[in-house]
C-alpha cells in the first residue's frame, strides 16, 4: 500500500523500500508513516534523479525518531529549497549527512537553527551575476555538509555557527579558497575550529596545570597536546616519555568531573607513575599478563596517590567506569577485560562489592600487600601473573571480546612500564633512531612567530593571521652614517644643550615640606624668629629627597616600504636618506642620555610575509656594526604595521624599565597588497597600539605623510606629530623624542 | 626605670628550636658580636630574636624598616618646641643609652645611605655618633644589634651593601621539616597534629611554586593564622582559601591550582 503512495519507477528504490519501511514503522507514528511517504513522493518526482530520494527513505526515520516527525517536513522542504537554488548537487550530501548531524544536535528547536544556518551559508555563496539571479551554486556547500558532523561534534552550534561565517566573510570571492575552508583543509580552517571549540584546551591551562604538576607533585616536564579530532577509531591515550607528557588538547567536562579536573586527573595518575613505578623486563609476558599488570599497577598507582591527596578520590571515582558484574555469565565471549575492570573499581572503591569469589580475593590480597606501605611494581606484577592463571577461561582466546565499561581513560598506556630485552621488530620502533636525525636538522633557522590581527567589522582577532620572519638587518657601509652625523653637528652641538639638562641628577632635595625626613635648618629658624616675633610661622619646615632617576626603554620601529624611495616634496634626497638621518641623530641622542633603545625596520609581502629586521637590540652599543646596518637600509613592498609593532612590543616588554616607548616612523597608513579594505590595517594598528598600552608601552607615531591627518590619530589617538617639511625630520626627530621624555 | 621596662619580654614567646641556633646565638651574645638573621618571610625570625631577648633577659627594641625611613629616623632629631629646639633620641640611640638588643626588621626596605649609621656601633668602637647634636654615645655594655632581612627578594635594590654585611654573625633560616613546622602549628594554634599536617601539607604545594608564579611561599605564619581560623570554628577549606591562598596570591591560575590543592588534601 506505502509502495503505491510513494508511486515511484525506480529500481533502486524497489529494494530498499522493503527495509526502509520496516525500520520506520518501528520508529514512527501512524501520522509520520503518511507524513514519510508523501515526502519521499516529492523529492522522487522532483526530477533530480533517483538518489534524494533514497537517501531520504534511509535517513528520515532515524533523524524523526531523535528530533520528532516535524523534521520530516523540514527536510523535504529544504531538500527543495536547494534544488530550485542551483545548489540540488548539495541535496545528496544534506541528506546524507543530515542522520550523523541530528545525532550531535538533541533536539528540534537546534535541528531547525542548523538548517538555518546552513540555508544561511548557501544564499551567502551561491553567486549572482549582475544582481538578477542566482546562476552559481555555493562552491563550499558540499563540503561543509560533508563536515558538518564531524563540525558538530567537536563544535557547539553556537560555535559552528561562527566557523561558518567566518568562512563565508573571508573567502565568498574567492571560489578555491572557500572550498578548501570548507573542507576543513586550510589551516586557517582548523584554527578557527580550535578557537571555536567547546571544553577545556590544552593550551590555555597549561600554566595552570605546570603549576599542578610543580606545586603537588615537584615533577615538571613538557606537556604536548596531541589532537583527538583527527582520529575517530583509535582514541589516544595519555602517555609519557622522555620527550615529555603528553595529553589531549581538549577534555571536555564529564561524569561531573570538569575538565581541568580531569586533567589534573590524568596529570596525577602519570606523576604517581613517574614517582613510584619502576619498568619491568616483559619479553616472556602474554599481551593478556601485561593488561594484568598494568591494571593492578594502575591500582597501586591510584591508591597510593588518594593516600596523599585524599581529594582525588573523588575524581577517580567518577572517571573510573562501574563495570557491570551480571556480564560475567556471558558465554562466547573474552570477559578478561570485564573481570580486570571489576577488580580495578574495587581496589579503587572499597565501597564497591565484588559478586565473584575469586576476584574479591584478589582484590583482597592487593589491600593487604598495600597495608604494608608503598608496595612496588614487582609485587603487582605477582598479583597480576596469578590473577591471570587463576581466572583463566577457555572463552579467552575467542576475538569476540567484552569492551563495554572497562577503560579507564584518566590513565596512561603504561609505556614506561615495559622494557624490551630483545629489540622489538615493529614499525614504531624500527625507524626511531632514523626519525632522530631529521630533527636535529630541522631545528636551524628561525621560524615565523605568528599574530593575530584584529577584523574590526566582526570583533575579533584573525588566530595567528600574520607570520612575521625575523632577521639581522645585513651590514653596509658604517661611514655614510658618520658622514650624516658630521652633516648634522650643529643640530647635534643645540640638542647636547638640551641633554645635559635632561641627565639624570640621582638625588634632588624637596625643601619647603610639612612632613619630611629631615629638619631644614635654615628654614626652621626662620620659621622659629617668625614666632618668636608674633607673625604666622611658616610650618613648612621639613625636607625630604626624591631619587630622580631616568629608567627608559625605546624602541624605534621604522616603516621600510616602498614608497621610502620617493623623492621627498621641496627635497632632493630620497626619503630614506631623510630617515636615515633622521634615525642616526635620534640614536645619537638616545645614546647620549643612556636611556636603553633598540631599532628595527619592517616591511610586508601579503600576511603571509611580514619582514622584520633587527637594526640595533637592546643590549648592542650604538657602534659601528650598528651603524653599518643602518646604512643598508633598503625599501620595498608594504606596511602591515599591526604585527610588526606586536612584534616589537614583544621584546620591549621583555625590557626592565620603568617607562616603555615605542617610536614608529612611517610615511603612510597601514596598508598590504592582500587586503582590500583599507580601514582593516588601520583599526588592527589601533587594536596593536591599545594592546601596547595594556602592557605598559605608550606608542608613538612621527608621520611623514601630509595626508596623515586622516588616519593617524584613529590609530594613535593624540599620540602622533605630522612632520610636513620632510626635509627638517633629522632636528624635529631627536626633538620629539626629548619632549616625550622630559 | 619605666622607659626601659616597656622593652622587656614579659612572658615566653613559643618558640621550636631547631638546630644549634639558641647556642650560637648566646655565644654571640656574650661577645656582643652584631648578628644578622636571614631567611623568607614568616619563618619565624623575628620570633627567634624575641625568644632570645626574653631568654637573656634583655629589653628588645624593634624598629620595621621601611623605604621611607631616614637616619634621623634611627638616631633621633631635633623637634620644634615653645622654647627653641629639643633633641628626641631615635630607637638605635635608645637602645644603646638603655643596653637593649635592638632588632631591625627587614633592613633591606631601608635605603642603602641610612643603614651606613649603624657601622660604627657594629665593630670596636661600638660607639654612635650624634653629629647634630654633637655627642658620641658609648653603647651600654649590654647592647647588641640585630638586623634581618630576606633575601628572597633577589633584587639589585634590595642588597645590602657588602660594608655592611661584613659587620654581622649570620643565621641562615629556612621553613622548617614538615614534622617540625606540623608540631609548630599545632602548638601555636592548639589544633590537632592530622589537620596541621594537612596545612603543611598545602604550604608546601605552595613552596613548590616558588619562582614558578610566586614570590615566595606560604609561610609557617600565614598556616598558624589558617590553623587559627578553623579552630575559631571556620570550615577548612574556606579557612585555607582565606588565609593560604587569596593573601599570596593574583595569578587566577596559580590560585586555581592552590585551591585544587587544599581541595585534594582535604577530601
Amino acid at each position: 500500500m506505502y509502495w503505491q503512495r510513494l508511486g515511484c519507477n525506480f529500481a533502486q528504490a524497489d529494494r530498499i523500500f522493503d527495509d526502509c519501511m520496516k525500520e520506520a514503522k518501528a520508529v514512527l507514528s501512524q501520522d509520520g508513516l503518511v507524513s514519510y511517504i508523501e515526502n519521499a513522493r516529492f523529492l522522487g518526482k522532483m526530477g533530480r534523479g533517483p538518489e534524494p530520494l533514497l537517501v531520504y527513505l534511509e535517513e528520515a526515520p532515524s533523524v524523526a525518531a531523535m528530533v520528532g516527525e516535524d523534521a520530516l517536513v523540514d527536510m523535504r522542504e529544504f531538500a527543495h529549497y536547494m534544488s530550485t537554488h542551483t545548489n540540488f548537487k548539495a541535496m545528496v550530501p544534506f541528506l546524507q549527512s543530515i542522520a550523523a548531524v541530528t545525532r550531535r544536535l538533541h533536539s528540534y528547536a537546534l535541528f531547525q537553527q542548523y538548517i538555518e544556518i546552513i540555508r544561511d551559508m548557501m544564499d551567502q555563496t551561491s553567486g549572482s551575476v549582475h544582481g538578477h539571479h542566482t546562476t552559481f551554486p555555493s562552491p563550499g556547500l558540499s563540503d561543509l555538509l560533508k563536515q558538518s558532523p564531524r563540525l558538530l561534534s567537536e563544535l557547539s552550534l553556537q560555535g559552528f555557527r561562527n566557523w561558518v561565517d567566518y568562512g563565508i566573510k573571508y573567502y565568498n570571492n574567492h571560489p578555491g579558497r572557500q572550498v578548501e575552508y570548507f573542507s576543513l583543509k586550510s589551516a586557517d580552517a582548523i584554527a578557527v575550529m580550535q578557537r571555536e571549540r567547546h571544553g577545556t584546551l590544552l593550551v590555555d591551562n597549561e600554566r595552570k596545570l605546570d603549576a599542578y604538576l610543580r606545586g603537588l607533585w615537584q615533577d615538571g616536564d613538557y606537556l604536548v597536546p596531541y589532537s583527538l579530532i583527527f582520529d575517530e577509531l583509535r582514541k589516544a591515550v595519555p602517555y609519557y616519555d622522555h620527550m615529555g607528557i603528553r595529553l589531549p588538547d581538549v577534555y571536555d567536562d564529564d561524569r561531573g568531573v570538569s575538565g581541568i579536573d580531569r586533567y589534573r586527573a590524568a596529570l596525577a595518575h602519570m606523576a604517581g607513575h613517574r614517582r613510584w613505578s619502576e619498568p619491568m623486563v616483559v619479553d616472556n609476558w602474554s599481551p593478556n599478563q601485561r593488561v594484568a599488570v598494568e591494571v593492578f599497577e594502575d591500582a597501586r598507582i591510584d591508591y597510593l596517590t588518594c593516600k596523599r591527596y585524599p581529594g582525588l578520590r573523588k575524581i577517580f571515582l567518577a572517571l573510573h567506569p562501574k563495570p557491570v558484574q551480571e556480564d560475567l555469565a556471558l558465554q562466547d565471549t573474552s570477559l578478561i577485560l570485564l573481570r580486570l575492570a571489576i577488580a580495578s573499581r574495587a581496589m579503587l572503591d572499597p565501597e564497591y562489592h565484588v559478586e565473584n569469589d575469586v576476584i574479591r580475593g584478589f582484590v583482597e590480597r592487593f589491600y593487604a600487600t598495600m597495608q604494608d606501605g608503598e608496595s612496588s611494581s614487582p609485587a603487582m606484577a605477582d598479583i597480576a601473573l596469578s590473577f591471570i592463571a587463576r581466572t583463566r577461561r577457555q572463552a579467552d582466546a575467542l576475538p569476540n571480546t567484552y569492551f563495554d565499561n572497562t577503560e579507564v581513560d584518566y590513565r596512561d598506556d603504561n609505556r614506561h612500564l615495559w622494557i624490551y630485552i630483545e629489540p622489538g621488530d615493529d614499525e614504531d620502533t624500527l625507524f626511531e633512531h632514523l626519525d632522530h636525525r631529521e630533527n636535529e636538522e630541522e631545528l636551524k633557522g628561525l621560524p615565523p612567530r605568528h599574530y593575530h590581527e584584529w577584523d574590526y567589522s566582526s570583533e575579533h582577532y584573525r588566530p595567528d593571521w600574520v607570520s612575521v620572519y625575523e632577521a639581522l638587518q645585513p651590514s653596509g657601509n658604517a661611514t655614510v652614517i658618520d658622514n650624516l652625523l658630521a652633516k648634522h653637528s650643529a643640530t647635534a652641538k643645540r640638542l647636547k644643550a638640551i641633554l645635559d639638562m635632561l641627565k639624570p641628577q640621582d638625588r634632588v632635595r624637596v625643601r619647603y615640606q610639612e612632613d619630611g625626613s629631615e629638619l631644614d635648618l635654615d628654614v626652621a629658624i626662620r620659621s622659629l624668629i617668625d614666632f618668636k616675633g608674633g607673625a604666622a610661622p611658616d610650618p613648612r619646615v621639613n625636607m625630604s629627597h626624591r631619587t630622580d632617576g631616568r629608567n627608559v626603554a625605546v624602541s624605534l620601529v621604522l616603516d621600510l616600504s616602498q614608497s621610502l624611495s620617493e623623492r621627498a616634496a621641496g627635497s632632493n634626497q630620497t626619503i630614506l636618506e631623510l630617515s636615515q638621518e633622521a634615525v642616526s641623530l635620534l640614536a645619537w641622542t638616545i645614546d647620549q642620555v643612556g636611556d636603553s633603545f633598540a631599532i628595527a625596520g619592517f616591511n610586508s609581502n601579503t600576511r603571509h610575509d611580514v619582514r622584520f629586521y633587527h637594526i640595533k637590540g637592546f643590549s648592542e652599543q650604538w657602534d659601528d656594526e650598528v651603524k653599518s646596518r643602518l646604512a643598508s637600509m633598503e625599501p620595498s613592498y608594504s606596511t602591515r604595521m599591526g604585527a610588526a609593532m606586536r612584534h616589537a612590543a614583544h621584546y620591549l616588554k621583555a625590557q626592565k624599565a620603568d617607562k616603555k616607548l615605542m617610536l614608529i616612523l612611517t610615511d603612510g597608513e597601514p596598508a598590504d597588497i592582500d587586503v582590500d579594505d583599507e580601514q582593516l590595517l588601520i583599526q588592527d594598528a589601533r587594536k596593536a597600539v591599545t594592546e601596547l598600552d595594556q602592557d605598559g608601552i605608550y606608542s608613538y607615531c612621527i608621520n611623514l605623510d601630509p595626508k596623515a591627518d586622516e588616519y593617524v590619530a584613529d590609530i594613535f589617538g593624540r599620540n602622533y606629530t605630522i612632520i610636513d617639511h620632510v626635509d627638517r625630520l633629522p632636528e624635529k626627530l631627536p626633538e620629539v623624542f626629548i619632549s616625550l621624555t622630559k | 626605670m619605666s622607659e626601659q621596662e616597656q622593652y622587656n619580654i614579659k612572658e615566653e614567646p613559643f618558640y621550636q628550636v631547631q638546630h644549634d641556633e639558641v647556642g650560637l646565638y648566646e655565644a654571640a651574645y656574650a661577645a656582643r658580636l652584631p648578628v644578622m638573621v636571614k631567611g623568607p618571610t614568616g619563618c619565624g625570625k623575628s620570633r627567634f630574636v624575641e625568644y632570645m631577648a626574653w631568654k637573656l633577659g634583655k629589653p628588645l627594641i624593634t624598629v620595621a624598616c621601611n623605604e621611607d625611613m631616614t637616619a634621623s629616623d634611627l638616631v633621633g632629631r631635633y623637634l620644634l618646641d615653645a622654647n627653641g629646639t629639643r633633641w628626641l633620641d631615635g630607637p638605635l640611640t635608645t637602645a644603646a643609652r638603655i643596653g637593649a638588643i635592638c632588632y631591625l626588621d627587614e633592613i633591606v626596605e631601608a635605603r642603602q645611605d641610612t643603614t651606613v649609621v649603624i657601622h660604627p656601633l657594629t665593630d670596636h668602637r661600638r660607639t654612635l655618633p650624634l653629629d647634630k647634636k654633637g655627642e658620641l654615645v658609648e653603647a651600654h655594655p649590654d647592647f647588641q644589634l640585630v638586623i634581618s632581612y630576606n633575601p628572597g627578594y633577589q633584587s639589585l635594590m634590595k642588597d645590602l651593601k657588602q660594608s655592611t654585611k661584613q659587620r654581622f654573625a649570620a643565621f641562615e633560616f629556612d621553613y622548617p621539616t614538615a614534622a617540625v613546622e606540623t608540631g609548630i602549628v599545632a602548638t601555636e594554634t592548639g589544633i590537632d597534629t592530622e589537620l596541621a599536617a594537612k596545612l603543611v601539607q598545602i604550604g608546601e604545594t605552595a613552596r613548590n611554586l616558588k619562582g614558578h608564579g610566586l614570590d615566595e611561599g606560604i609561610s609557617t605564619r600565614l598556616l598558624t593564622y589558617a590553623a587559627t581560623l578553623i579552630k575559631g570554628g571556620v570550615e577548612a577549606k574556606a579557612a585555607c582559601r582565606m588565609a593560604l591562598v587569596r593573601p599570596i596570591t593574583d595569578d587566577a591560575d596559580i590560585r586555581d591550582t592552590l585551591d585544587h590543592a587544599i581541595n585534594a588534601v582535604f577530601a
